[in-house]
């Protein structure tokens, strides 16, 4: 194909005009204004080292999956298509299957939830649960609470359905509920219409906080107030280090949350099965909308979640879990305290992340190629804000690397940080940049 | 006898690895097209035992970046006597240098903006302020400050105001210790390749790069549709003849092999200024060297095995 060959048409123009010159895509003029806000950045691509053996990545979200009993999952899937092999090959169900809905009560009680499989809509990987509500509620225009910071993941089904995202502060304690009572005051003052509130209670991503027992009516109070579903991510709910788990907020109203689960951090990812639990209504709609979508969730993995849920002792998984991810923790904040004293940072009581404030005038975007040069990655604050912010901050996982590699990284990220101070030293306090991209590293990332 | 193989490389621990791992998917496809036996392998504690099982007849760097571009892994293939496509490693390790190889290139008579070569450690000795107050009184704005080594546009900024600056050359150190800043040539962008398939270098159709909305930035380069480009390029035939010109004296000048890609800006006046010359230039989809084959009526697959016959036979 050459140059002349390719049509080029502006968006606006009802009929294709040959341009001269090409735009090495023939459909430019074809795409919808959604995917304005798809593209590649330098951030992406420094992440594609990241993934090399030599760099200690404390940027991904990989759960670690060395101590799952794979010879016995083996076992399992080879059961699963030998014995009823007809009905893991084949289309199954929109909701889900039935059987893995009950189960999955099971799985919620944990964290205090009572509700009928009815209720209950089996997506692949809760973040299709986040893309069907998001589609359910959300018009161009629309506006999105979500916690400063907030999951970059969440963040970009928010762009791509063209809602508009406001940001409510957290603190140790989570979302602050002053802060959301504020901001809901102030936009209802505006005629301005709040669709949903998305929050992480648990283990926060990326802050790694959790959201205190005695703000969860709070928050659901001044919700029902104004009149705002909250949609109620949980992920990481059961991965807590020390006690039980908190009652999920869903625990404590039926009617005006919408909850996310997952398999994917407290068994494994690669089956792709998540869940929502929404009220009637709202359910009825998200099964005809993922209908619409996927048509049903792989039977083939949904029966082999099942047969693990029945056959293993799920639930000491999820203890060696935490005791993983706790040493891991400990590792991460006890070399934090010893390399970057001048920064601070949450100590998570679960989950996957700590997030770290930067020393004064450091800008965690700008520094991350010397990271990657010195063999460490991260992930810059901007990512979790949907309006450029967060510079300052940076998010590190312990999910993935042994507690020395997280040691040996945090020691490295000591010296790209003092590299980067120089800088800032000799050229003043690095200004704030407009309009960067929000960017993350996929999900394959270590 | 055997079909040659040819083994790529590509990734590298380099800031440009996912540019070099797609330039490597792309170039190995089109060689197996022509029925040579391709195998593409990353730079790791693996390649060396690699080459001495696999044996390839020749090894294809596509490294972008780094040890990639630098001469360094070149240095190694020499080593241990392993063919490869493309130049030697002083050569590279000039080219990779873009101050060292603007003096070779100006030596040779090829036009290229004023530029002032800046270790980090300077700014310290001489005080960041009044450095750059100098170098906006001398070279004048518009400015672009860029890594001394690197590609992509990586770390690169156009500066058309003194007070962003400072910023600039925090973004472009945190890609190395040496930065340029080099006076800005408003013009036509052009990206102009060289061929060599065994009868002497011949330059390909440059190819013209007219940014539509903001910068000729990293994200421009590798999202279609930020970019227009004109291949060939819309220019009249004489500063067609000397743009070709050019891009040939880079070429030579800097002793290239087998191929090479030169950007250049044609100035207001029709002159070729030099930018930058690409060793190992990106063959991805969206890069430029392909695009320019392909306006030369080059078959991709064809042009690619013929580089690799003409090093084959040395």
């Amino acid at each position: 194909m050459t140059a002349n060959q390719t049509p080029a048409s502006e968006a606006s123009s009802p009929v294709p005009t040959p341009a001269a010159g090409t735009r090495l895509d023939r459909w430019i003029g074809s795409y919808a204004d959604r995917t304005h806000g798809m593209r590649a950045s330098e951030i992406r691509a420094l992440f594609a080292v990241a993934n090399r053996p030599e760099v200690v990545s404390l940027a991904g979200g990989m759960p670690y999956l060395d101590g799952l009993p794979l010879e016995a999952l083996a076992e399992t899937a080879r059961d699963v298509i030998a014995q009823r092999g007809t009905v893991a090959m084949q289309y199954g169900s929109g909701q889900g299957d039935e059987t893995l809905r009950e189960q999955i009560l099971d799985v919620m009680r944990l964290e205090g939830i009572e509700a009928h499989p009815d209720d209950v809509v089996v997506t692949t990987g809760s973040q299709q649960a986040l893309d069907l509500v998001t589609r359910l509620f959300i018009n161009p225009g629309d506006i999105v609470l979500a916690e400063a910071p907030s999951y970059v993941g969440a963040l970009g089904v928010f762009r791509a359905y063209q809602a508009d995202v406001r940001h409510v502060p957290l603190d140790e304690h989570g979302l602050v509920p002053e802060a959301l009572e504020e901001a809901l005051a102030a936009l209802t003052a505006q005629g301005r219409r709040v669709k949903f509130l998305y929050v992480v209670p648990n283990y926060h991503n990326p802050a790694g906080v959790t959201l205190s027992l005695e703000r969860r009516p709070r928050i659901l109070e001044i919700a029902r107030r104004y009149d705002v579903l909250v949609l109620e991510d949980n992920p990481y709910g059961l991965l807590g280090f020390e006690g039980e788990p908190l009652p999920a907020l869903r625990s404590m109203d039926d009617d005006g949350v919408i909850y996310l689960g997952s398999f994917s951090k407290t068994f494994a990812p690669g089956y792709r099965v998540g869940w929502a639990v929404a009220p009637h209504a709202v359910r009825e709609k998200l099964v005809i909308a993922s209908e619409s979508a996927i048509l049903c969730p792989s039977n083939a993995s949904q029966l082999a979640i099942s047969t693990y849920l029945s056959t293993h002792d799920w639930r000491g998984q999820i203890k060696k879990y935490q005791e993983i991810y706790r040493e891991r923790r400990d590792a991460m904040v006890s070399s934090l305290a010893e390399h970057l004293p001048d920064a601070s940072w949450t100590v998570p009581d679960g989950g996957f992340y700590t997030w770290v404030r930067l020393p004064e005038g450091l800008d965690a975007q700008a520094m991350l190629p010397r990271a990657v040069t010195s063999r460490v990655a991260y992930v810059p604050g901007t990512a979790f804000y949907a309006d450029g912010s967060g510079a300052d901050h940076m998010r590190l996982s312990f999910c993935y690397p042994t507690p020395d590699r997280i040691r040996e990284g945090v020691r490295r990220l000591a010296g790209v940080i003092a590299g980067e101070r120089e800088l800032v030293e000799i050229f003043g306090t690095a200004a704030e940049v407009e309009g960067r991209v929000v960017d993350s590293p996929g999900p394959d990332l270590a | 006898m055997s079909r040659p193989s040819v083994l790529v490389l590509a990734g590298g621990l380099s800031h440009e690895r996912d540019v070099s791992l797609r330039s490597g998917r792309r170039v190995a496809e089109a060689l197996r097209g022509t029925g040579l036996e391709v195998t593409v392998h990353d730079v790791d504690d693996d390649l060396l035992p690699a080459l001495s099982q696999v044996k390839p007849s020749i090894v294809w760097p596509l490294l972008h970046g780094a040890s990639g571009e630098d001469g360094s892994v070149r240095d190694i293939l020499e080593l241990v006597g392993q063919p490869y496509i493309g130049a030697d490693p002083r050569a590279s390790r000039i080219s990779w240098s873009k101050p060292i190889a603007k003096t070779v290139v100006g030596r040779a008579g090829i036009a290229s903006p004023r530029f002032v070569t800046l270790p980090q450690s300077l700014f310290r000795e001489l005080g960041a302020v009044r450095v750059l107050e100098s170098i906006v009184d001398n070279l004048a704005l518009p400015l672009v400050v860029k890594p001394a080594r690197g590609g992509s546009a990586l770390g690169v900024t156009v500066v058309r105001e003194a007070s962003a600056l400072p910023r600039a050359m925090v973004d472009a150190y945190a890609y190395g210790e040496t930065a340029i800043i080099e006076q800005a040539v408003a013009g036509v962008e052009l990206a102009v390749s060289v061929v060599d398939t065994g009868s002497g270098p011949f330059v390909l159709p440059a190819v013209e790069v007219v940014p539509r909305e903001g910068p000729y930035d990293y994200d421009a380069r590798y999202v279609p549709g930020r970019v227009e480009y004109f291949a060939p390029a819309r220019l009249e035939a004489d500063v067609e003849a000397r743009v070709s010109a050019a891009a040939l004296g880079v070429h030579e000048a800097l002793g290239l092999r087998h191929l090479s890609r030169t950007d250049l800006i044609v100035d207001a006046d029709g002159v070729p200024q030099f930018i930058d010359v690409n060793t190992a230039p990106g063959m991805t989809e969206t890069s430029l060297l392909p695009q320019a084959a392909e306006a030369g009526g080059h078959e991709l697959g064809e042009l690619y095995r013929s580089i690799v016959d003409a090093a084959l036979r040395g």
